[in-house]
């Protein structure tokens, strides 16, 4: 039964990316990413890659978003394109 | 950042909350011999809980309380303990990062003072990674002009 | 249109790398046992994961905290403005 529990979260993690590539507004751009990070964390959780998973629930989810949405405070919230 | 008002319940939450960040970081440091975790997961997590106290309260709440010097200081102290420990073990008579040499300065048997050293160095990665991850937020956030405060 | 063939490609290529957890896989057959079965009876450390990390591959550690001392001292470097500097 694990597959069907991986084939979901490869599918909500592909549209999280496809997602955070396509949306015009940056802040929501960085807060899907950190969806991304996090789904992924599940994903190697799942797969017994525990620090891995623990790495990046602590640097993919929790620093680099708060960078991002630094950055973007700093800079314009919509992008030209 | 710029503080446009001061949020009591975000402000209380964050008080109660930051000590326990800091001890969970801790114990992930100390206990990365049993479970998943280290140096590096620590850092950034005692990193964070020093990034929550800028965004709850203000730069200078944070920065009464770890200061920008002592913020430098302890980017490089943790590369030094690091290299230091190699530079250690070859004083002793072994290969550069072969703690199990340290057992001469070390009143343990030689398995475990590899376990010791391997501690050693954790803390030293820890340190690093959350001096920089507080380094590199400030100065992003606040283009580098952050002595009085805010933007 | 490249980026399609160029994954198709990748696709194709992975299609020849060993099954996730196949014991029989180079990775898992050179030098992953010795650490497994020697990692507590050598360095007394439980987790392999932070054994390899910081023992046997301590190098590569030092490296990556070399890497990350590099990107803050280049980070108060190129962003830091202080108030009485005038040169900038």
């Amino acid at each position: 039964m694990t597959w069907i529990m991986e084939i979901l979260i490869l599918t909500i993690l592909l549209i999280c990316a496809l997602a955070a590539i396509h949306v015009k507004d940056l802040l929501s751009s960085a807060i899907l990413l950190g969806a991304y990070s996090f789904l992924m964390c599940i994903l190697w959780a799942e797969m017994g890659a525990v620090d891995v998973a623990f790495t990046e629930a602590a640097v993919g989810a929790g620093i680099s978003t708060a960078f991002f949405i630094g950055a973007i405070y700093q800079t314009t919230r919509r992008t030209k394109d | 950042m710029i503080r446009l008002y001061d949020d009591l319940i975000i402000q209380t939450v964050c008080r109660i909350m930051i000590p326990l960040i800091q001890l969970f970081a801790f114990y992930v440091i100390a206990h990365g011999h049993y479970s998943p975790g280290g140096g590096f997961q620590g850092g950034c997590i005692l990193g964070a809980s020093f990034i929550l106290m800028v965004i709850a309260y203000d730069i200078n709440w944070m920065k009464r309380r770890f200061s920008e010097k002592k913020n430098i200081l302890l980017i490089a102290l943790g590369v030094l303990i690091y290299a230091l420990v190699g530079v250690l073990c070859i004083l002793l008579g072994a290969e550069y990062l072969n703690y199990g040499i340290l057992h001469k300065i070390i009143p343990t048997d030689s398995v475990k003072v590899r376990a010791l050293g391997t501690l050693i160095i954790e803390i030293g990665v820890g340190i690093t990674v959350m001096a920089v991850m507080v380094s590199i937020f400030l100065n992003l956030t606040t283009l580098g002009k952050h002595e009085k405060g805010e933007v | 249109m490249i980026v399609i063939l160029t994954g198709a490609v990748l696709i194709y290529s992975t299609l020849d790398m060993p099954d996730w957890g196949d014991p029989n896989s180079p990775a898992s057959l050179h030098v992953s046992p010795r650490y497994i079965e020697k990692t507590i009876e050598e360095t007394a450390t439980p987790n392999a994961v932070t054994s390899v990390l910081a023992d046997y591959r301590g190098y590569d550690t030092l490296g990556e905290t070399t890497v990350i001392f590099t990107a803050a001292v280049v980070c108060i470097l190129l962003l830091r403005r202080f108030e009485d500097d005038k040169t900038l």
